[in-house]
């Protein structure tokens, strides 16, 4: 099973370019599973059903919605497996700029939205930073000069990252990224972070790094929704 | 720069999506290329399929190849290796930056000197009215210096052998002078416009309908002749222009 993380600041455009990189990957004849995860409300899922994929929602409403899905990425993986996938594409809410809920072994994509200024990639912090793919969207709307100036701020920020100039309206950029979801590597069991979480109420906020459910303690919300304290 | 290039455009479909009456259009170093058509019919869109190097992954389908090869990723994304430098019509610009580094900015983005800067600005403010400073916030230029600056941005920085220009008459800055300033010697340049000068001016033009290239029409000699006239009609208007702009009167200017 092959896990990509697609976070990126609300209205970035995450949604429309994984409905192109969706339509692309069942071109290539690979199975994808989508799980949008939001805070407090999200249509995305009506979307991603007319593809006709496996889509589940997770509202992690008083939750940080990045520990959120971290606490809830075995299931949803477990999930995506019993419904024949062999990607699990998970959206994330990308409110949360102090977090990075990038695993180790995923595909780590940073969308956003060039229309927002060549100064955002300097405060958007690990999310963009700790990314493997930063695909830019709306580039339809500024100049040349303007997209090549972002994208080297993006550079700076973060050298090693494949920069995708996408459009979230017409589908450029999707087959890119179609092509590196294919090539990306697959999961493992203890997969650890890549960056630690900043301090809240559960065994997240207080820097723990591995994944798997057992190791969390604190108030946790489940993917269906079921609140509960674990810990003494 | 590798200069001598060739551009290839192989047509796809329609906004209907029946395939386009113009199958390949192919353009040689030098050659200026008009592209005409009603509003909303889809000029745009053809130039910002040339501009992605698109290979049938757009609405329209088409694919664009360079020296008769698909070009390798490299050259579609990285602009110190870009081909391509492009003019675009909507131009607001949205970044929170002054001129000057913003020009220097994009001149690293491209592997240029950043001290170009003060020459992209003295040439813009050759095309432009009000002068623009290097000082100045980018998001206060009206879109008539926007586009000066954008126009001697690409001439000095973004200068590349396949050049696209889209309706650079609408700006209201001196347009035959931006032309010249961007079509170098043996570059291919490729201008979406209305204007009669600029599209007569054009060796070739392709006409454009719902969303396809219905027709190629190449410049008559009789239609240069016109071109000559039509410059002449052209440069007394803008003589008014002018004056009217400098807040005098056009009477007795026959
Ligand atoms: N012009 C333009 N608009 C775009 C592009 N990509 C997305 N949009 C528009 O941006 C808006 C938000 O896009 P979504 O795909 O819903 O964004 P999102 O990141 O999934 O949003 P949330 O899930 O709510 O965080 C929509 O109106 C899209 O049509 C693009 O490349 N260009
Ligand atoms: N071949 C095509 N297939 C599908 N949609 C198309 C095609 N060509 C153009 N369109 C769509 O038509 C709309 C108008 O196109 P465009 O903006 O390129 O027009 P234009 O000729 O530049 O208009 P204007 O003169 O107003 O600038 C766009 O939304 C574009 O996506
Ligand atoms: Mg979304
Ligand atoms: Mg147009
Ligand atoms: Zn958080
Ligand atoms: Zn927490």
């Amino acid at each position: 099973m092959k896990l990509v993380v697609v976070a990126g600041t609300p209205g970035s455009g995450k949604t429309s370019v994984l409905l192109h990189t969706i339509k692309a990957l069942i071109r290539r004849e690979n199975k994808p599973a989508v799980v949008k995860v939001d805070c407090l409300w999200t249509d995305d899922d009506k979307r991603f059903g007319r593809l006709g994929v496996p889509i589940r929602v997770g509202l992690a409403k008083d939750m940080c919605p990045d520990h959120f899905t971290i606490y809830n990425t075995e299931p949803m993986l477990k999930w995506a497996e019993e419904e024949g996938a062999d990607v699990l594409l998970n959206e994330t809410a990308g409110l949360c700029l102090r977090c990075a809920p990038y695993p180790d072994s995923c595909l780590a994509v940073c969308v956003i939205d060039v229309t927002t200024g060549p100064n955002t990639p300097l405060k958007v912090g690990p999310l963009l930073t700790t990314a493997d793919v930063v695909v830019m969207t709306k580039g339809d709307i500024v100049s040349q000069a303007e997209r090549e100036v972002f994208r080297e701020r993006v550079l700076e920020v973060n050298p090693d990252s494949m920069v995708i100039e996408a459009n979230g309206l017409t589908g450029k950029g999707s087959i890119e990224l179609a092509e590196l979801i294919e090539n990306s590597v697959e999961t493992r069991e203890g997969m650890e972070l890549r960056y630690s979480p900043p301090l809240a109420i559960c065994t997240l906020c207080s820097g723990e790094k591995r994944v798997e459910r057992k190791y969390h303690m604190g108030v946790l919300r489940h993917l269906d929704g079921f609140m509960e304290y674990k810990g003494e | 720069m590798n200069s001598t290039i060739k551009l290839t455009i192989v047509g796809g479909i329609d906004k209907t999506g029946i395939e386009e009456a113009v199958k390949i259009v192919e353009v040689n170093p030098g050659d200026i290329l008009g592209i005409v058509g009603p509003t909303g019919s889809g000029k745009s869109t053809l130039i910002d399929d040339i501009e992605q190097l698109a290979q049938g992954d757009t609405p329209t389908q088409r694919r664009i190849l360079i020296n008769d090869t698909e070009p390798e990723m490299g050259l579609r994304v990285d602009p110190r290796r870009k081909l391509i430098a492009q003019l675009s019509q909507n131009m607001h610009f949205l970044a929170d930056m002054t001129v000057s580094e913003f020009i220097q900015m994009h001149a690293r983005s491209r592997g240029k000197d950043p001290e170009l800067m003060h020459r992209v600005i003295e040439l813009a403010n050759r095309l432009t009215g009000e002068p623009i400073h290097e000082d100045e916030q980018l998001t206060v230029l009206s879109g008539g210096q926007s586009r000066s600056l954008m126009t001697a941005d690409i001439a000095v920085i973004s200068d590349s052998p396949i050049v696209l220009i889209d309706e650079i008459e609408n700006a209201g800055i001196k347009k035959q002078e931006a032309l010249s300033l961007l079509s170098g010697e043996g570059k291919i340049v490729v201008v979406v416009t209305h204007d009669p000068v600029l599209a007569l001016m054009a060796s070739r033009r392709i006409v454009i309908r719902n969303g396809g290239m219905c027709d190629i029409i190449t410049t008559s000699a009789e239609e240069k002749n016109m071109c000559n006239r039509v410059s002449e009609v052209d440069d007394w208007l803008m003589d008014l222009r002018e004056i009217i702009r400098r807040g005098d009167l056009v009477e007795g200017v026959a």
